[in-house]
């Protein structure tokens, strides 16, 4: 008894999951991790101090970060959250990074050199307004201090420890206010806005206590329009609501003085509707038309001089004091494939501080905004340093004329990704640029060899871990066996599409797509998805594989659709089309033509269907499958799901034979007083699965329902639609169906009560997992469903399926209604989630683990096992044998299981999988802000040697042996003869 | 032989022949002995002979059916290494199964061989090679039957349907929520 119950433990633990960690010294052979910050907003230099220089900047992702200013890495980096918005930053006292967030509700401070936060004050006031954050050197009862304009409240802040020293209310309701001055030297505040966009108003603030000294108004016929520029501490500029006149209104001394000027007098074509650019040039300002930027100077009291108009696209600087009096800006023109950067002292337009033309790679696009800096050389003349943000977000540094850095800052906001091979490796392609000679690999395997038998010094040690790191293996332009090395094709946000290289995350190309810029008749283009346009294998192999980026022109569903198409060795966009429909959905065919082009349709906000690639050979292809394809929609806010077959061509008044009319099948209307649509889960196209059997103990069997038109759906209550704690449980449930999108028949109905969102899921064979908050248990599950064939279990006889007399392969139809029956369990998890995936293998054979990406932006991974809907308290002999794990009530964490190790990947958004060729790895890519990738293996690499597997030991073993083999045989032969003479 | 000839080195003083005349009729000279009856030697003899085979056909045909019952004993031994290998699959009861399944195959490979020795015209073999070749199948079944037991033979149908792929579906739809 003892024995068996030894045996019984032994090989529980052994059926437990492998450890699947790394060693410390593994970490950056497989995985690679890339840090970004996203587009910046405003940026702010500190290099008045010796020691490092660096920027501090906020971005549209609202993270702060400083960077080095020589290298441009991150020093440190804050992610301050989706609902906390970065509304200024300055730096106070020159060791505080000063951070105005949350609409002007949260101020913090930030220790400069090290990130760490040294205050944060919360300012609340009567109103939502604008919010604006101004630096002084104030000294008001011994402390430096900010003005801070928020929530309708103007508030003085010590900059030591975020007190709020003074506040002042401005409750009027209509007035907006548009600026906060100081004028430097005074000890007063300006705070100047606009009441019911008609009236002008000034209030002249004690800065010391926040007392009103005086307040002025007056009206104007016109209506006000958004900014105001400031010109000078007492003027400022503004437009009328028609933009067509401009007001400089001056308040000296509190008494306000305007001027108007129709902008068509400065100007002698009329220039349609203008906008003030901000800045804060002293004595300039800007307008912006269609066609030009002008600048316009004011001279004396009112009098306005236009000094120069450009048709270029011209970026403009703030002000930046360079020494007593004097401001200087900088300015940004394209010409051509370069930029010219132009540094101005503000009180004189027609001499230059400085002048350059640096070269600038078209795939940036233009630039968005520009930041400077200014340094004293060696011969006591200023040097200026720009930073620039460009129409792809990256940033870089322009000194001396040259680019100092650049980081591509356009990859943390990655829309969607996809994967393309790599050229297969033939003779004539060259790739002996990365090739090591012969000398070199014998090195290195003796430098292993060294490493294994243990005879390596310190330094062998670092030569061999840095040789692994930089194997020129992994970052190879080829293809390579175990289909480790691909492209990750990512489009972002700002309409760039990026080919990174997966062995070591470099960009190979990236290219500004043409069909995503900004033009006459596209307005706001947006990028929607990418997908696999041509994947040559089998016949088609001398074509380049392709991707397809889908994009619409405006945010509306109905705009008109943009499709490119992008060769994914190149880059290069070889079609681009302006379509005449827009795009409401996009579904890839399991179909391709003859050069292995996808057939892809296109349904539009009509329910028009639409076939690409628009060629007769696809038409013949989809005709023979016409009658088989099938769509649905999902309408999230009626709480709709509809499915429609296709109909013949097109009723409308083209004849385009590539268009389908839609003809509604079913239709599955929830009510919408108790269940509305939160989340929707389908198969990935690509998986694939062995086998359709389930094993189960006593060598029976379960067929698994497996169909790829499989749609989860998860509905919760309307009231509990929102953040988790505002219903009581009994007011909350959630619902989750199965539904099969062919005939609309749902498989399966299941609610849990007292549940809420946000729900993420993912589906893969015959199961689907899914996280929610259980408001009962105050604590988050995870709820898996298995779905079985019942209709086919009843294929026992074995000798029918010896003999194959059986339908278990033969076609299935949706219409045959397969008796289906579930089987589910729900178990507490600890962490929220942000992402989840499963693994993804090139046969489906390896067994699959959850990747999840938890609440701390790391992403875990979890054995399907331990969400087995037959796990039980106490399995029989026969299911321990078969892997089932008791159950718990909750799904353990296993520490050592996080593949991203140590590193976090910021802003988590998804978790793609891949395939690689070796059936036992899948390639992972995270992505946020930041971007990571590693190899997984969910069954560890049972088909590979490991990557340290020393060949060079294995040789020498085997020649020894032959060695001692060809010896003892000589010495056996002469003792034997010896033997006979004697 | 040796003897004779140390004594002849010795110098001879007398000899007997012990050449046996008795046989050739011719040198019938010396008549007889009294109570000699040369004709009952002969008849003697045979019977002796006689004897002396029977006994050796019986004995080559118990030996015969000792040989073919041998393998019970190993029967009873596998069994009880069976049982004690127990139902999981591991080296131990992998090993035993296929040596159950070796030896009967072995054995009966080499049935005439061992019969051989046994081989005579008056022995009548084929029982104990009946019982022999019976008594290995039996241990084969045991072997089988203990393959079976281990789950080694695909005797059920989820060993036919387990590497069977997904039926392929007539329809296809795709779709979700509008971008």
């Amino acid at each position: 008894m003892a024995i068996m119950s030894f045996i019984f433990v032994f090989f529980f633990f052994s059926s437990l999951q492998p450890i699947l960690s790394l060693y410390e010294d593994q970490v950056g052979l497989m995985d690679w991790h890339q840090q970004y910050i996203g587009k910046v907003k405003q940026a702010v230099f500190h290099t008045h101090k010796t020691g490092r220089k660096r920027v501090v900047a906020s971005t549209e992702q609202n993270i702060i970060a400083t960077l080095d200013l020589r290298s441009g890495e991150i020093f440190w980096r804050h992610v301050l959250g989706p609902n906390d918005v970065v509304d200024g930053i300055d730096i106070a006292l020159g060791k505080y990074v000063i951070t105005l967030s949350s609409g002007g509700s949260i101020l913090r401070a930030w220790n400069l050199p090290d990130g760490q936060m040294v205050w944060e004050s919360s300012l609340h006031g009567p109103k939502h307004s604008k919010s604006l954050l101004l630096t002084t050197n104030l000294i008001i009862e011994k402390d430096n201090s900010l003005i801070v304009f928020s929530n309708g409240r103007l508030n003085a802040v010590s900059c030591i420890d975020g007190e709020v020293l003074w506040k002042k209310d401005f409750e009027e309701e209509s007035l907006e206010v548009q600026q906060v001055i100081q004028p430097p030297g005074s000890d007063f505040i300006y705070v100047v806005g606009f009441a019911a966009s008609s009236q002008f108003e000034t209030y002249k603030i004690n800065a010391k206590n926040g007392e009103l000294l005086k307040h002025e108004s007056t009206a104007f016929s016109g209506r006000f329009s958004g900014e105001v520029s400031l010109v000078s501490s007492e003027t400022v500029a503004a437009l009328d609501s028609t933009g067509s006149i401009l007001l400089t209104i001056s308040f000296h001394n509190g008494k306000i003085s305007s001027q108007q000027t129709p902008v068509s007098n400065l100007l002698e074509d009329s220039p349609g509707l203008a906008v003030i650019i901000h800045s804060s040039v002293t004595g300039i300002f800007a307008i912006k038309t269609d066609a030009a930027t002008i600048f316009i100077r004011v001279i004396g009291e009112g009098k306005l001089e236009v000094v120069e108009k450009t048709n270029h696209e011209t970026v403009v600087s703030d002000a930046l004091t360079i020494s007593e009096g004097q401001q200087a800006f900088a300015l940004v023109q394209h010409a051509g494939s370069n930029i010219h950067l132009t540094v101005k002292p503000a009180h004189d337009w027609d001499s230059n501080l400085l002048k350059e033309s640096i070269k600038m790679d078209q795939q940036r696009g233009f630039v968005h905004k520009v930041f400077i800096n200014n340094y004293i050389r060696t011969d006591r003349s200023h040097g200026f340093r720009a930073l620039i943000v460009m129409e792809d977000h990256s940033l870089l540094l322009l000194q001396q004329g040259a680019i100092v850095w650049s980081r591509e800052d356009g990859l943390a906001s990655i829309i969607d990704v996809t994967t393309s091979e790599l050229p297969v490796e033939k003779a004539g392609v060259s790739v002996a640029k990365v090739e090591l000679n012969l000398f070199e690999w014998l090195k290195g395997h003796v430098l292993k060899l060294k490493g294994t038998l243990m005879l390596a010094t310190p330094e062998d040690i670092a030569a061999i871990q840095y040789m692994r790191l930089k194997s020129s293996e992994k970052s190879k332009m080829t293809r390579d066996h175990n289909g480790f090395r691909k492209l990750l094709i990512a489009l972002t946000r700002a309409g760039k599409l990026f080919a990174l290289h997966t062995g070591d995350g470099r960009i190979v190309w990236s290219h500004l797509l043409q069909s995503l810029h900004k033009s006459e008749s596209c307005r706001q283009p947006i990028g929607l998805n990418l997908h696999q346009w041509q994947v040559p294998h089998h016949h088609a192999l001398d074509e380049n594989p392709s991707v397809l980026v889908v994009g619409r022109c405006g945010p509306s569903s109905d705009a008109l659709g943009v499709l490119s198409l992008v060769d994914s060795y190149t880059g290069k966009e070889f079609s681009s089309l302006r379509l005449v429909h827009s795009v409401a959905q996009v579904i890839p065919l399991p179909y391709t033509d003859s050069t292995e082009q996808r057939l892809h349709l296109l349904i539009d906000a009509d329910k028009h269907a639409h076939l690409y690639p628009k060629t007769p050979e696809a038409i013949d292809i989809f005709q023979s499958e016409f009658s088989n394809v099938y769509w649905y929609s999902v309408d999230d806010d009626n709480g709709i799901i509809k499915g429609y077959a296709l109909k013949t061509k097109c009723s409308g008044n083209v004849a385009d034979e590539f268009c389908f009319d839609s003809r509604e099948l079913w239709s599955i209307v929830l009510p919408s007083e108790s269940e509305k649509i939160i989340t929707t889960a389908t198969r990935k196209l690509n998986e694939a699965v062995h086998t359709q059997a389930k094993l189960i103990a006593d060598q029976d069997v379960m067929y698994k329902y497996i169909s790829s038109n499989l749609l989860f759906v998860a509905t919760v209550a309307p009231k509990a639609s929102g953040e988790i704690g505002s219903v009581t449980p009994e007011e909350s449930w959630l619902v989750v169906y199965l539904i099969d999108t062919v005939t609309g028949r749902v498989l399966h109905r299941m609610t849990h009560h007292g549940s809420q969102g946000p729900v993420q899921a993912v589906l893969s064979e015959n199961w689907v997992v899914y996280h929610y908050f259980n408001l009962r248990a105050h604590r988050y599950e995870m709820s898996v469903i298995e779905i079985y064939d019942q209709s086919r279990a009843d294929n026992k006889d074995v000798w029918k399926l010896v003999v194959g007399n059986h339908n278990l392969t033969s076609p299935v139809s949706s219409y045959s209604r397969a008796e289906v029956i579930t089987k589910s369990q729900s178990y507490f998890f600890t962490h929220s989630l942000k992402a989840i995936a499963v693994t993804l293998t090139v046969k489906g054979i390896t067994s699959k683990q959850l990747l999840i990406g938890t609440i701390g932006d790391q992403v875990l991974a979890l054995d399907k096992r331990f969400l087995d809907p037959r796990r039980s308290v106490n399995p029989t002999q026969a299911e321990r044998e078969e892997g089932i794990i008791p159950l718990t009530d909750s799904l353990p964490i296993i520490p050592q299981s996080y593949i991203t190790h140590s590193l976090r990947v910021e802003g988590l958004q998804s978790i793609i999988t891949v395939a690689a060729k070796l059936e036992s790895t899948t390639l992972v890519f995270a992505h946020g802000l930041d971007l990571f990738f590693t190899h997984y293996a969910p069954s560890r690499t049972y088909d590979s040697l490991t990557e340290d597997f020393s060949y060079a030991l294995l040789l020498i073993t085997i020649v020894a042996l032959v060695a001692a083999i060809f010896v003892t045989w000589i010495l056996s032969q002469r003792k034997e003869l010896q033997d006979r003479w004697r | 032989m040796e003897k004779g000839k140390g004594i002849m080195g010795s110098g001879r003083r007398w000899a007997v022949h012990f050449s046996d005349n008795s046989t050739a009729p011719s040198s019938r000279d010396i008549p007889d002995p009294p109570g000699f009856a040369r004709a009952s030697v002969d008849q003697d003899d045979s019977t002796v002979s006689r004897q002396k085979k029977d006994a050796e056909s019986n004995w080559k045909s118990q030996k015969a059916w000792e040989v073919a019952q041998a393998p019970f004993k190993n029967l009873l031994m596998m069994g009880f290494m069976m049982w004690m290998a127990g139902n999981t699959v591991h080296l131990f009861s992998i090993g035993i199964t296929f040596s159950a399944l070796w030896q009967p195959i072995s054995a009966l490979q080499g049935v005439g061989k061992v019969f051989e020795p046994y081989k005579d015209n008056k022995v009548d073999l084929l029982g104990p090679k009946l019982l022999f070749i019976a008594l290995n199948l039996g241990g084969l079944a045991l072997g089988v039957w203990k393959l079976n037991t281990l789950g080694l033979l695909p005797t059920h149908a989820s060993d036919w349907v387990s590497s069977l792929p997904p039926a392929q579906e007539v329809e296809y739809s795709g779709g979700g929520i509008p971008l």
